[in-house]
């Protein structure tokens, strides 16, 4: 008895010290909040420098002809640009968010494995360091397309290849511990009486994407230590002359890449999930068909790779297995869009700025995923295959859909995060600018696809002049506005208004009943689940 | 309520997702094996089998349709022997036995080994394409200005879907002199 | 009252401003210039039905479903007092919208297998031609029965550096022309085997609607039957190195009359091509067919004077290479050197050709390096 009043007062004595100071605090820390905030800084940092690279790209692509790049550094742009985006910026950014809700929003007191958390956080900055200091390497970094197919990545690639498959190997350690603690947290941790029928659908969207990732991280693992034996050791995985055969890299790579870009998508959908009930004061339309939608899609994300394949020449049968599987996974994301707009309907809703970045990816989401249905029907696909048709279609979804999920959810849980307000103004400014440049941006690249622009192209013919002109000037209009978003945040921390605890009227779930901004410790006591904050 | 030890738990679930880690990692390098397998039975990368053993008893040649063999050689990577078909495309009955010959020159001054790596379409009559004698079954070994005629036979089964008229057979001849010192240490 | 107020109007215009649109953005695309070719063969054209319904159909469905977000935006606002309703669930609703877009998805499937079924129709083929891919240019080889009938030329961009460099103005078909066209004859099935010489590259002519990728050691099979007659332009489409926008396809369809008279002549060039491999010629001989390769090949990187541009492209006069054994000159051409601009040659030229460029090298500029260099002497360095 007196041994458990000890044992409390001790932990309170720990909370009144709060974090440690200075530089060991970031390094040594085990705190879910502190490190889902260093994955957030990292991911925006990431998304500079890929922003960066995309703004030489687009510079170089404003006028036909070479202007200011040589092809071969051209390359390397796109590579990086694609590989920091994917694994730098949009990976890290659903797993910073994901460390910081998940323990709050199913009542748990932190992560499951709190010390493995911080590892999988610090490979990170490792490994991108290693990638992007390859650019300065002799021979160049990887030029190979962020997609690497053999053996223009075995073969052919430049001596830094070895450092670029090291780097894989590290973020996807990274990512498989993050998972396993992702689904540990969640499987063990949630408070009393909440089942999983009753979780917040950002939880479940991340149980989702954490199998997901621990499904197919190993074998983009698997794909890369291939291509390292190819190079070094002298074996013919990919290599015709020795008996192997360059398809089979690419289907070993979008067993894993096909599950890869619904690993970006996922938390997406749970965002969303949280942030359109909260501005339309209205419980979300259909919880139970969000869950099994959710699991039909990660089910049907494992059938459909080889569509990014159709002219490699595989067999009609192949073919046409893949085209309906493909068409068959716009059913279920069907009914995730128009849950929402269900949700919409009939509420009573107000227009802040996460609202706007929500109602802008069901719009351009699903702009995207049209352009997805028109990319399954096999015989079309012929003639968009590579072209800036498929340039335009994932970025869609990758920008207006991923990215502005993130920033949606960044605004969102702001004040829950630092306790302040963002200056709602220039986030809506941040918002009209992103809409405004993103569409300038991705939308003429459909014309320009369609009119036969191959992708991962420095220089073209002169008919795709004035898209590109457009899609360039848009480029820097999106850019730029993210140097807003930067000024937004920093001001905001630094001296927004002091943020309630349910910052927003219609915001549900057990994170808005803790104090804004949270406790370093928090939910050392299981809540009670209310019906108020659970969602059934 | 205090948040209970959950420690057996968290462990217990960790171990079962590590196991899954696993299991994909073997399920990746079993990806190798599968894949050769699956092209063996579908006829994906148009790489045809090995020997095949042919029983005059029992195959007789479908006289009611011809189908026409497109052959097509090439040297890849640099390789510099010369290397072509003694005829461009020939035409056979299903069932038929057919021998054609090959010619490889090395026209350098040194030895040199080569391996000729066969492609077929379509991918239909792969599995339907029986060589019962190929060059590409083995690696060639060429002294310097040597020519040599290389046989080739094949029978195409009966049952080749009627709608292939047409068979597209092609060599991709490569340079693996480097591995010629193990070849002469496991004896040929 | 206050809800109403300007609600109506407000309700119309917006609905009409999506309609609109809607319609401008179908109308874009629809527009010829903005929109896919529709080619000028009958899977091209299929193809391009096929693309147009499905992209009706997404059109269809976008405006009901944003338009019913849209007004929903506007009307169930908490701005213009609108109380937010309670229901959360409809098993009708969810199973409506989960079976209603799967049937139109198996009606869409139908056309769409159909036309799949008709590009996989193999067999029954006029002739066939080989497309191989190399870094960064394509060789076309007309397979014939009869082998020594068979000939191959290479294609390559044919744009010049000045243009892309923006040193002069681009012409009108910049980065789509090439030295040698691929031709086939029209109202013929053409057997298209593609397949690459080291990393996989993307034979595509958008207006026959047709791509393949090139695999090295594979095969792929393509046909196509052209009803019109033209110069048609497509690209290379897998990323394959540092030149891979500057590879581009040109075919040229022909009457089937020109184009058996053209094939005719090839034939018998190739004939004489090949017994000069076998011959002897003079100096006079080498000099002037050398000087001719020198200015396609070599002139640009090593200029008219020999003097090249240091150091990355090197001075050929008074060379040691050059003055040096003719062996070591011919393997230089014909493997060139890894990890700069010289190609290896010796694909791209046959033996009576490096022959002749060496033997010009080796003459001129000042350089005397008293030796004939025949097409047997560059054999018995390479295969072809």
């Amino acid at each position: 008895m007196s041994e458990a009043i000890h044992a409390d007062h001790q932990i309170e004595h720990h909370d009144e010290h709060g974090p440690a100071k200075g530089l060991s605090r970031w390094l040594f820390t085990t705190n879910h909040k502190d490190i889902g905030t260093l994955y957030l800084w990292f991911s925006f940092t990431m998304f500079l420098v890929g922003g960066v690279m995309a703004l030489i790209i687009r510079t170089e692509l404003f006028q036909p002809g070479l202007q200011f790049l040589a092809p071969e550094f051209f390359n390397q742009m796109t590579t990086n640009h694609g590989l920091v985006m994917v694994f730098g910026a949009i990976m890290p950014a659903f797993v910073g968010l994901a460390n910081w809700l998940i323990p709050m929003q199913i009542g748990a007191p932190d992560m499951a494995l709190p010390r493995m958390n911080n590892l999988s956080f610090w490979i990170l900055p490792f490994a991108f360091s290693m990638m992007i200091s390859t650019l300065f390497m002799e021979g160049g970094g990887p030029n190979f397309g962020w997609t690497f197919y053999a053996p223009l990545s075995t073969t052919y690639a430049p001596p830094s290849v070895t450092f670029f498959i090291f780097a894989v190997h590290m973020m996807g350690a990274s990512s498989i511990m993050g998972s396993i603690n992702i689904i540990a947290t969640i499987l063990n941790m949630r408070t009393p009486g909440m089942t999983l029928m009753k979780m917040p659908m950002f939880v479940w969207t991340w149980l989702i994407t954490a199998y997901l990732l621990i499904a197919v991280m190993p074998v983009l693992a698997g794909a890369v230590t291939m291509m390292l034996f190819d190079i070094h050791f002298g074996t013919s995985f990919f290599n015709a002359a020795g008996g192997g055969d360059p398809v089979l890299f690419q289907h070993i790579f979008w067993f894993f890449g096909h599950p890869e870009v619904y690993i970006m998508i996922l938390p997406a959908f749970g965002i969303i999930s949280h942030i359109i009930p909260a501005f339309a004061r209205k419980t979300l339309f259909g919880y139970d068909s969000m869950v099994y939608a959710l699991a039909s899609i990660a089910f049907l994300s494992f059938i459909v790779w080889a569509h990014h394949m159709f002219t490699v020449g595989m067999p009609l049968a192949g073919q046409l297995f893949f085209m309906y599987t493909t068409m068959l996974i716009s059913v279920p994301t069907g009914v995730k869009v128009f849950n929402w707009v269900a949700t919409m309907w009939r509420g009573s809703m107000t227009f802040e700025t996460p609202m706007l970045f929500a109602i802008a990816f069901v719009v351009l989401f699903t702009v995207g995923g049209f352009s997805g249905l028109m990319l399954a029907i096999t015989p079309v696909d012929y003639q968009y295959h590579d072209t800036y048709f498929v340039v335009a279609h994932f970025h869609y979804v990758l920008v207006p859909g991923a990215l502005f999920s993130i920033i949606a959810a960044v605004y969102y849980w702001f004040p829950k995060f630092t306790g302040r307000m963002y200056n709602e103004g220039l986030g809506k400014l941040h918002f009209w600018l992103s809409f405004i440049g993103v569409n300038i941006t991705f939308f003429p690249q459909h014309f320009s696809g369609l009119a036969g622009m191959p992708r991962r192209i420095p220089d073209y013919a002169l008919q795709f002049a004035d898209f590109n002109m457009v899609s360039s000037i848009g480029a820097f209009i999106f850019g730029f506005s993210q140097v807003l978003f930067l000024y937004v945040l920093i001001h905001g921390i630094r001296s927004g208004q002091p943020a309630a605890a349910r910052a927003w009227s219609g915001a549900r779930g057990l994170e808005w009943t803790l104090p804004s901004p949270v406790p370093y410790h928090s939910f050392t006591e299981a809540p009670a689940l209310t019906e108020e904050e659970a969602h059934s | 309520m205090k948040q209970p030890p959950r420690q057996p738990e968290i462990r217990r679930t960790v171990k079962q997702l590590s196991l899954i880690v696993v299991g994909m990692c073997f399920f990746v390098a079993a990806l190798v094996p599968l894949y050769d397998v699956f092209c063996e039975v579908t006829g994906l990368n148009g790489k045809t089998a090995g020997p095949y053993t042919y029983d005059p008893a029992v195959t007789t040649p479908d006289t009611s349709r011809l189908v026409k063999v497109n052959f097509i050689t090439n040297t890849n990577a640099g390789m510099p022997w010369e290397f072509w078909p003694e005829k461009g495309a020939v035409r056979v009955h299903p069932g038929q036995l057919k021998e054609v010959t090959f010619y490889v020159k090395n026209n350098t001054d040194r030895v040199m080994m080569g391996q000729a790596v066969p492609s077929l379409v379509p991918a239909a009559a792969v599995a339907y394409f029986h060589k019962t004698e190929c060059f590409c079954f083995n690696q060639q070994v060429l002294q310097p200005g040597q020519e040599l005629a290389m046989p080739m036979r094949f029978i195409i089964g009966r049952e080749l879907p009627r709608n292939v008229q047409s068979i597209n057979l092609s060599y991709a001849l490569f340079d693996v002199t480097n591995a010629m010192g193990d070849v002469a240490a496991s004896g040929g | 009252m206050a809800e109403n107020c300007g609600m109506d109007g407000m309700k119309q215009k917006i609905g009409f401003t999506v309609a609109l649109l809607g319609l401008l953005a179908a109308g874009l695309v629809s527009a010829d210039e903005l929109n896919m070719p529709r080619g000028v063969t009958d899977i091209s054209q299929q193809v391009y039905s096929l693309h147009m319904i499905i992209f009706w159909v997404c059109v269809v469905i976008g405006t009901a479903v944003f338009g019913v977000m849209f007004y929903s935006i506007i009307r169930h606002r908490r701005s213009a007092g609108y109380e937010a309703a309670q229901f959360h669930e409809s098993t009708t609703i969810e199973l409506l919208w989960t079976v209603v877009p799967t049937l139109i998805l198996i009606a869409m499937a139908v056309p769409a297998t159909q036309v799949l079924i008709a590009m996989y129709d193999t067999g029954g083929e006029d002739m066939t031609i080989e497309v191989r891919g190399y870094q960064w240019k394509w060789q076309y080889k007309y397979l014939d029965d009869d082998y020594n009938n068979t000939f191959s030329f290479f294609s390559s961009l044919s744009t010049p550096q000045d243009q892309i460099h923006n040193k002069s103005v681009k012409g009108e078909h910049y980065l789509l022309e090439v030295d040698n066209r691929l031709r086939i004859p029209m109202n013929r099935k053409v057997r298209f085997l593609v397949t690459a010489e080291d990393v996989i590259h993307s034979w595509w002519v958008p207006d026959f609607g047709i791509k393949r990728d090139a695999v090295p050691g594979m095969l792929n099979e393509l046909w196509t039957i052209v009803d019109e007659p033209g110069i048609y332009r497509g690209q290379c489409a897998e990323l394959c190195g540092k030149d891979h926008g500057f590879m581009p396809v040109v075919v040229e369809v022909m009457e089937e009359s020109a184009f058996d008279a053209w094939y005719a002549e090839a034939v018998v060039n190739e004939a004489k091509r090949r017994e000069n491999l076998s011959k002897t010629f003079t100096h006079e001989e080498l000099m002037a067919s050398g000087e001719q390769i020198y200015g396609t090949f070599c002139v640009s990187c090593h200029q008219a004077n020999g003097k090249g541009l240091p150091p990355v492209f090197p001075s050929l006069v008074g060379s040691p290479l050059i003055l040096g054994p003719v062996d070591e000159h011919i393997k230089l051409v014909i493997n060139g050197v890894s990890g700069t601009a010289m190609q290896a040659f010796g694909k791209q030229l046959d033996a009576a050709q490096l022959g002749a460029v060496v033997h010009y090298e080796r003459h001129s500029w000042g350089n005397n390096a008293q030796d004939l260099t025949q097409p047997r002497d560059v054999l018995a360095l390479s295969g072809q």
